[in-house]
């Protein structure tokens, strides 16, 4: 077994056991620090994968941002005098249901499809991507979209701020 | 690496994170539930994205996924706390002002 497979299957074993976890456990904290394990070991099989760049912006942006913002609201969002910030389980055996049932449909599918034919994917050129060539297709073909997106960005953080801030007369009639 | 055991991981991915989705009653339970389901999205389109090295259409659309997702995550969370200072609660279930 070559030394790749197996840090491939460690870093699946780390995505899939802190995922579980996530749905076992039932105290938000844990779940967002379990969140924090699945998304570092998605960055792992990203750089596996040949994605350095999708892989690195996952740790910034969801390691560095969203899971700092995520403990954040649970901090503002539970009174901390209470022993454990626990969440409430409700409807257990339907959602179980429904997410076993398309698991077991996605897996059928995933096991019948026949992707060594695919002519496109027969055909692939064996040459490893690199850094350079995606920032030179973000910056040419897909330029408008970039900047597109950049402003969604700008747009929904000056939103987020004006919603969560205090700035606003009837904020302080809410409150 | 093989490809099918990299969709198997998304597919289970987006499932547990449906059903964290369905059953948790904390809002910011539930944000994590579909952070999870985008990054099963992602984990598709990267793997994919392998046997397009040119185009490397996978890898440029994962990026807008997380973009998008950085975006959805900052709102909810603005949203998540105003709706906790106007009722005392994150607990999806006792939001029930607007109920007829």
């Amino acid at each position: 077994m070559p030394i790749e497979n197996i840090i491939f299957y460690a870093f699946l074993g780390l995505t899939g056991l802190s995922a579980l976890f996530i749905l076992l456990s039932k105290n938000i904290l844990y779940s967002a620090f379990a969140l924090i394990a699945t998304f570092i070991g998605m960055a792992g099989i990203f750089v596996l994968l040949g994605a350095e760049f999708v892989a690195i912006t996952q740790i910034l942006v969801y390691v560095g941002g969203i899971l700092i913002l995520m403990v954040f609201g649970i901090m503002l969002t539970n009174r901390l005098s209470q022993a454990k910030v626990e969440t409430e389980v409700y409807n257990k055996f339907f959602g179980i249901l429904i997410s076993a049932g398309l698991f077991y449909i996605l897996a059928k599918a995933i096991g019948m499809a026949d992707f060594a034919n695919i002519g496109w994917m027969k055909n692939a050129p064996s040459a490893p991507s690199s850094v350079r060539d995606l920032g030179m297709k973000i910056m040419t073909d897909y330029v408008l979209v970039f900047e597109v997106i950049g402003i969604l960005l700008l747009l929904a953080l000056i939103g987020a701020v004006r919603i969560a801030g205090n700035t606003r007369e009837e904020g302080v009639d809410a409150a | 690496m093989p490809l099918n055991t990299i969709l198997l991981l998304g597919a289970a991915l987006f499932c547990i994170g449906l059903a964290v989705v369905v059953t948790r009653k904390n809002a910011i339970a539930v944000l994590i539930g579909i952070e999870l389901m985008l990054n099963a999205a992602n984990l598709n389109l990267v793997a994919f994205s392998r046997f397009d090295a040119v185009e490397l259409q996978g890898q440029v659309f994962a990026l807008f996924v997380i973009t998008v997702a950085a975006a959805e995550a900052a709102v909810a969370l603005a949203i998540v706390i105003k709706v906790y200072q106007h009722f005392q609660t994150a607990n999806l279930d006792k939001i029930n002002e607007l109920k007829g």
